[in-house]
């Protein structure tokens, strides 16, 4: 037992450490402002990430199923919300409605990839969502004609922004003598949403569900043997995913005011997974810095590479937007080299690598 | 103490209510068969284990056994026959409804979930034995967390049982070759079996670890729970079994305690090889 006054002493730096982190986390904005207001929205951007990784690592962290079309749910997310606030159909229902709405109609799609792909694993898995991703765009860009729901390829514009009674997420207003940008505004709120989807992980994590998902990624079996209903289990895991992609969809479609397929390609699907396994598959934590640094390191790179060069070298030798990929590329190359497991592994994914005695492929 | 009355009630009842007839029985087994492709594993395969006992199943390589087992656990379908357990068939149900039902089972090549520590293997256990869903992990309820603490009171007592508490905290995989068949046992326990399948358990364990295994199998049987144990090791199956079965090539050829077994001639000629000849050679040289 430790003494009472280390353990006071202990929960009031705590209490310290939270107090000061949502000091600092509140008053970001206002900083990243003084930058540039594109600093905000870049922000904004890499928190609807983090929701996003964060609902993938339920399906691959937890539940060990490899995901390739992820963003499929982001996209029905978003277009349910488009469709349903906009002038497309002319509906105007309010937020409360439609997001939970789109995360319902995304855990449908999560139920409906993940039934006929029970038996699957590993690659074969991999390949089968690659293709529903792909489907899901390509579907939404050919829905236009001859009913036209989507709008094709031009994708829907003039989405409703949030808004609670007067209060407008989109526009600025004036606070206690403080100009309040739309921007900012919705920082606060996709920290609210970030905050809650941390906590609704790590509960699930830590949970008779939780370790269900951990007993069908060890060993499906063995899992069954002990009573799980793997088929009931593997799909909670691609619905639960799929919601929060849904969730995050819907914010997204209301902060861009305009969404079209080419916002869903494959590509997005990937950045999210590598923002998974780089982070640390398997570890809430892990996962939110992989999203948050994958977010802005290209961001980073695309304002310092060109004024570097002309410092080292007196002027421009490679065009900013040729090097910036291939240098965050060989970051990825390189941290995923040096920290098989992330760059904060989960325990499990230590224990994996320390009993297999080095790397191996993070998805069996 | 490894049983446990609470949350007996939520085993969802598989197929007609218990009948009444022959109480002592808890699995019977009636006229199993199964092919593969052409190759006959079990052939009208009748047999009944009673409460309480330690039942035996042996036989040579490819009599079938390993087949049995899956067809009793769920993981494949008998072409005909029926089980039936605690008094309800067994018809049909898939591996967890078997868990639910009362029946646990090991592997003969241990199946660990070997990255989680040994305590979440066994608590995975207990899958069958609680409720809480997506809405109680998140909420955390009383309920839920009056549940949390039982499993892991009871994944503890069953560590304790087995005898590897001290290694509640390390991953599974890092556990000796006999520390993982004891929490395989640990872990199967952990769903209030009323029957433990037990397959080769003593299979490549040194002569230490075969004697403590003995010990843990007749400790589980002094809780009330009834064995069904595969096993090479003829002295362990002699020495802790109540009664033996014994097949070849899909049927039973002798089924009896330890001792009429062990005498039967059918059991002799299937174990040393029928044939004939050697047979008279030795009874003329001898």
């Amino acid at each position: 037992m430790r003494p009472r006054a280390a353990l006071r002493r202990d929960s009031r730096l705590l209490a310290a450490g939270i107090v000061l982190t949502a000091v600092a986390l509140a008053a970001l904005p206002f900083a990243l402002a003084g930058i540039g207001t594109a600093w905000v929205r870049i922000t904004n951007l890499a928190i609807l990430f983090a929701l996003l990784a964060l609902g993938l690592n339920i399906v691959v962290g937890f539940a060990g199923l490899l995901d390739l079309g992820y963003i499929a749910f982001y996209a029905v997310g978003a277009y349910a919300y488009a469709l349903l606030a906009s002038p497309q159909f002319g509906i105007h229902w309010p937020f409360w409605v439609t997001l939970p709405i789109g995360a319902l109609v995304a855990a449908v799609f999560g139920v409906l990839l993940g039934a006929p792909t029970l038996k699957l694993r590993g690659d074969y898995l991999a390949i089968v969502t690659l293709g529903f991703g792909e489907i899901v765009r390509i579907f939404l860009n050919n829905l236009g004609s001859p009913v036209n729901i989507t709008n094709g390829p031009r994708g829907i514009a003039r989405i409703d922004g949030l808004r609670i009674g007067e209060f407008d997420f989109s526009s600025a207003d004036t606070l206690f003598g403080l100009v309040v940008s739309g921007p900012i505004k919705y920082y606060y709120l996709l920290l609210a949403a970030l905050v809650a989807v941390i906590f609704v992980s790590v509960r699930l994590q830590n949970s008779r569900v939780g370790r269900a998902w951990e007993a069908v990624r060890e060993d499906e079996i063995a899992a069954r043997a002990a009573g799980i209903d793997t088929t009931r289990v593997k799909l909670l895991a691609f619905a639960m995913g799929a919601s929060f992609g849904g969730v995050a969809g819907g914010m997204f479609a209301a902060i861009q005011g305009f969404i079209s397929p080419e916002s869903f390609v494959l590509v997005e699907s990937i950045m999210v997974l590598s923002m998974v396994v780089l982070g640390g598959m398997g570890n809430v934590g892990g996962v939110v810095l992989g999203a948050l640094l994958l977010s802005f390191v290209p961001e980073v790179l695309r304002f310092t590479v060109g004024p570097m060069q002309r410092q080292l070298f007196g002027r421009m030798i490679v065009e900013p937007e040729v090097i910036r990929m291939l240098l965050f590329g060989l970051a990825l190359v390189l941290i995923m080299t040096l920290r098989p497991g992330g760059l904060w592994p989960s325990a499990v994914r230590r224990r994996e690598l320390s009993l297999r005695g080095g790397a191996s492929g993070p998805l069996r | 103490m490894i049983r446990d009355d609470r949350g007996r009630d939520d085993a969802p009842a598989l197929g007609a209510a218990r009948s009444p007839a022959d109480a002592r029985v808890l699995l019977r087994a009636l006229g199993i068969s199964k092919k593969f492709g052409g190759v006959r594993a079990l052939e009208g395969l009748s047999f009944s284990i009673r409460r309480g006992e330690i039942y035996g199943l042996i036989g040579p390589n490819g009599a079938g056994k390993t087949t049995l087992f899956n067809l009793l656990t769920g993981i494949d379908a008998p072409d005909a026959g029926t089980f039936e357990f605690d008094g309800r068939p067994l018809a049909g149900a898939r591996p967890h409804q078997v868990a639910r039902a009362g029946i646990a089972r090991t592997f003969q090549n241990i199946r660990l979930f070997a990255n989680l520590s040994v305590l979440e293997n066994v608590m995975i256990g207990r899958h069958a034995r609680s409720r809480a869903g997506v809405l109680g992990a998140i909420l955390r309820d009383r309920a839920t967390r009056a549940e949390e603490a039982h499993i892991e009171q009871r994944a503890l007592a069953l560590l304790e049982f087995t005898g590897i508490a001290a290694r509640a905290n390390d991953a599974a995989g890092t556990l000796s070759y006999g520390e993982q068949r004891r929490l395989e046992i640990a872990r199967a326990l952990a769903s209030e079996p009323l029957l433990l399948c037990l397959d080769e358990p003593a299979a490549g364990m040194n002569a230490a670890e075969g004697l403590a295994l003995k010990a843990l199998i007749e400790s589980v049987r002094a809780q009330g729970v009834t064995a069904l144990l595969i096993e090479h090791d003829m002295r362990l199956v002699m020495s802790v079994c109540d009664r033996v079965l014994v097949l070849d090539q899909g049927e039973r050829i002798a089924e009896g305690t330890p001792r009429e077994v062990r005498s039967d001639p059918a059991v002799i000629a299937a174990y040393l090889g029928t044939d004939p000849d050697a047979g008279a050679s030795r009874a003329g040289t001898g």
